[in-house]
């Protein structure tokens, strides 16, 4: 079992240093993209204020045609260099390394690898690069290559070097399926909303820069408009909303099992309601007036945050049931 | 959500006018989005400072720790964040926004369910996806064939002159007023079921026995309707605890670390009449009709003798000592009110494992009895048990007492390990540590909204899924004549978001014009 967990963690640095070398090559690829002419992405129909004036698709009118059709109008035109493709197979190996150290922590350990909080960031890493890499399938989303990269190795880096602890049993808490169930959705959940939200920083940076006409940043003419990125930011932060509302009920199912109710206001709890309402928020701002676009895509950054801030700070700086952390 | 922006305010408004302001303005988007970030943020403040339903000891220790601080916290209501005014006033806006939103939509949609597809625009080149094909068939050859493909895809068709107008996804708003009104219905059951519900909580020592009855809680929290007629009558006894740990080197601190790996109570249940043999574990509570007891701590309750000075037992009783830390040391309170000269108050520590620290302290080092000593500081006194006024069973108040031993009394703390007794100073009598049975402490828990809320959350889920993930949208064919063929125009309209509106509309005029092929080389054949 030692044997294992030590080969788990040899795996999770071979990752990390997999992911150095693809985010090295992501970065490169964004920065080339920059260097060269513009493909003439600037023929795209999109601009901030058709994004803003797209609105109330919820209520049926007639406004919902224009986005639709300007969406389309604006499907990648992908300036992707050569350093995108060595990137991205590195990422595909880097994520193999990283799924094998989960495996390896959880047959070590003989249970699902996410009852502390070093495995739940090992498990949620692993979730959000697996979907970053399955999302590519549907949508050529690899211009957020460095974003996930960057992303997930910093969290890896953390977790290892902060959150690590030694396999130990289960407290009589956590022994209940709900374990498996609840904590993996939230896991798949964090991982949707944080390529949406990537989607949604993009999305705000093309926008500012389309406004502003600013010089820097010049691979973001290369991105689809930003209307695209908004639709597609959307797309996957619903997926995160659906099972972020699972993971509050399965949670609530499971608080009422081991702790005699549903719900408490534990610390924990009342960041969850918060993250969910403020997701809620941001679907429907996406259907009011004047919100679509930049306010709603500071939404979806603002519940990542959230969930992030849920995972590290209530976990280690507040008190409550979920004391898990191991630390 | 009602998307329409307000309309203009008018001059001169009635009173009627103004009520229809602002019910307008309170149920417009743009309020319940506002109404929904503010929900949000004033959740904040319940997590920053402990609450007094969750964590009342917390509470306590924020008072003492922060005594400024304290009473405006405290007049602002953050210490009961959730049940404040301010916290229910938005939600209760935010749920009044949306009953005014979900009722005209539900109208608006039961009309639309029965309604035919609307007539086909004049022009459909301006619409989503808009695109013409041709074939060579008749135009109510193709107008049927077009039909059937719309039929297939579940869409309601209606013809109006040469053209279909089609529009499905009905499911969708019906899914988005369910997650709605699902929401309504978690609010409305515990508003309304809650107040028959009620939890408490009771200590229970080895070969106790408690019974559902309001004096056996030590502490009891009903709903706004209970009466004690709603207690289902049973009763538990506490046969055995029994905690298995795995111990854990640290090699950092040099430390065994406890890890709880099983919390067992076996018990005997007396309902109706008829005994029974239970038992009952973290996660697994005990269903008592429709209460449950939950097992949600444990401890030692340390056998305790005090003798007179002539050896006649004036007080035995096990007493439940608090756990303090993961390796249970714990504190505890004897009182003995009768039978002594004056009235004893005794304030301990019990270690289940204890080893002396280099101070000579002592420290328990792991949750097992593996070496029990008990620490006892005595005190003389009027307890205040007398005035009627009800004392917390776990605390003594040294204030009008004297202190018999310990601290600055220049007589030793009693120490005792289990069967072993030590002298009270000056002849007051003896103090035993006569056995040392265990505790556990059941949260009894009478909760009517749980199946209410249930129902509803699964409701939210599967209203959220269909709203999300249905989409609706009209698709137009218009056929018209062009000499021996026909010229075929498609186009679609999104209600909600609908990304693969264009693909559809693509797709539908591909398999219709394959479909119209397959139909004329049959008929040519």
């Amino acid at each position: 079992m030692e044997n294992l967990v030590s080969l788990s963690l040899v795996a999770v640095y071979s990752a990390m240093g997999v992911y150095t070398i693809s985010f090295i090559l992501f970065t490169l690829d964004l920065a080339k993209r920059s260097a060269e002419r513009p493909v003439p992405a600037a023929a795209q129909t999109s601009t901030v204020a058709d994004v803003q004036t797209s609105t109330a698709a919820g209520a049926g009118s007639t406004t919902a045609v224009l986005e639709a059709t300007e969406v389309t109008a604006t499907e990648p035109s992908n300036g992707a260099t050569r350093y995108q493709r060595a990137a991205f197979a590195l990422a595909v190996l880097g994520f193999a390394l990283h799924l094998g150290a989960t495996i390896l922590r959880g047959v070590a350990a003989e249970r699902v690898p996410w009852a502390n909080m070093f495995e739940f960031g090992l498990t949620a890493t692993a979730m959000g690069m697996g979907v970053f890499l399955l999302v590519q399938f549907w949508k050529d989303v690899r211009y957020l290559g460095a974003y996930i990269t960057g992303f997930t190795l910093l969290s890896l880096g953390i977790v290892t070097v902060n959150f690590y602890v030694d396999v130990v049993p289960l407290p009589p808490a956590l022994q209940s399926a709900w374990l498996v169930i609840h904590v993996l959705v939230a896991t798949l959940a964090t991982a949707f909303f944080a390529i949406g939200a990537g989607l949604s920083i993009m999305q705000l940076l093309r926008s500012q820069r389309e406004v502003r006409k600013v010089n820097a940043l010049r691979f973001l003419d290369t991105l689809p408009g930003a209307s695209t990125l908004e639709s597609l930011a959307y797309r996957l932060n619903v997926v995160g909303f659906v099972f972020w509302t699972f993971t509050l009920i399965a949670g609530a199912i499971w608080a009422e099992r081991a702790w005699g109710r549903y719900w408490g206001w534990d610390t924990k709890e009342v960041w969850t309601f918060i993250i969910w309402t403020l997701f809620a928020g941001y679907i429907h701002a996406r259907a009011t007036r004047g919100w679509r676009g930049d306010r709603s895509a500071w939404l979806a950054i603002i519940g990542f945050s959230a969930v992030i801030f849920n995972y590290t700070i209530v976990n280690i700086a507040f008190t409550g049931l979920h004391s898990y952390s191991g630390l | 959500m009602d998307a329409r922006p307000a309309s203009p305010v008018q001059p001169n408004l009635d009173a009627a006018g103004w009520a229809r302001f602002i019910w307008r303005q309170l149920t417009s988007m743009r309020t319940a989005l506002v109404l929904l970030l503010l929900l949000a943020v004033a959740a904040i403040p319940g997590s920053l400072v402990p609450q007094r339903s969750a964590d009342p000891n917390g509470v306590v220790q924020f008072e003492q720790s922060n005594p400024d601080l304290f009473p405006v916290l405290d007049a602002l209501q953050v210490f009961d964040t959730y049940t404040s005014v301010w916290f229910s006033s938005i939600y209760l806006l935010l749920f009044v926004s949306l009953i005014g939103c979900i009722i005209p939509r539900t109208q608006h949609h039961a009309k639309a369910l029965r309604a035919r597809p609307p007539a086909t625009p004049a022009r459909l080149d301006r619409l989503v996806g808009h695109t013409e094909r041709r074939a060579s068939v008749d135009v109510e050859t193709a107008l049927a064939e077009a039909r059937t493909l719309l039929r297939k895809q579940r869409f309601r068709v209606e013809r109006y002159g040469d053209s279909l107008s089609a529009e499905r996804g009905y499911l969708r708003e019906t899914g988005n007023l369910v997650f709605h009104m699902a929401l309504v219905g978690i609010l409305a059951t515990i508003g309304l079921a809650g107040g028959f519900g009620y939890n408490g909580q009771r200590v229970i020592v080895q070969g106790q026995t408690f019974t559902n009855q309001l004096t056996s809680y030590d502490s009891f929290s009903p709903g706004r309707f209970f009466d004690e007629t709603r207690l289902d009558p049973f009763s538990i006894r506490l046969d055995e605890f029994e905690a298995v740990y795995d111990a854990v080197f640290d090699a950092e601190t040099m430390t065994v670390r406890p890890i709880p790996l099983d919390f067992t109570a076996s018990v005997t249940v007396v309902e109706n009449g008829a005994a029974r043999a239970e038992t009952v574990k973290v996660n697994e509570p005990l269903p008592l009709g429709a209460t449950n007891a939950y097992l949600l701590g444990n401890g030692f309750a340390p056998w305790i003798t005090v003798f007179d000075a002539e050896g006649t037992a004036v007080f035995s009783q096990p007493v439940p000592f608090l756990p303090q830390d993961a390796n249970l040391t714990s504190l505890g309170v004897v009182k003995v009110p009768d039978g002594l000269d004056e009235q004893l108050g005794m304030i301990g520590f019990f270690y289940p494992s204890a080893v002396a620290l280099d101070s000579g302290a002592l420290s328990s080092v792991f949750p097992e009895p593996d070496n029990p000593v008990l620490t006892l500081n005595a005190f003389e006194g009027d307890l205040g048990l007398d005035e009627g006024v009800p004392r917390n069973a776990y605390s003594l108040n040294t204030d009008d007492l004297d202190q018999i031993t310990g601290g600055d009394t220049g007589v030793d703390s009693i120490v005792l390990q289990l069967g072993e007794s030590a002298e009270l100073p000056d002849g007051r009598g003896s103090v035993e540590f006569t056995s040392l049975p265990r505790f556990v402490s059941l949260d009894i828990h009478h909760d009517p909204t749980q199946a209410g809320v249930l129902i509803s959350s699964l409701l939210v889920l599967a209203g959220l899924l269909t709203s999300l993930f249905v989409p609706r949208r009209r698709l137009w064919v218009v056929a018209t004549a062009d000499g021996d063929e026909v010229r075929l125009q498609y186009a679609g309209l999104a209600r909600g978001d609908d990304a693969g509106l264009e693909r559809a509309v693509g797709e539908l005029a591909d398999r219709h014009v394959e479909a119209l092929t397959h139909h004329d080389r049959a008929t040519t054949r």
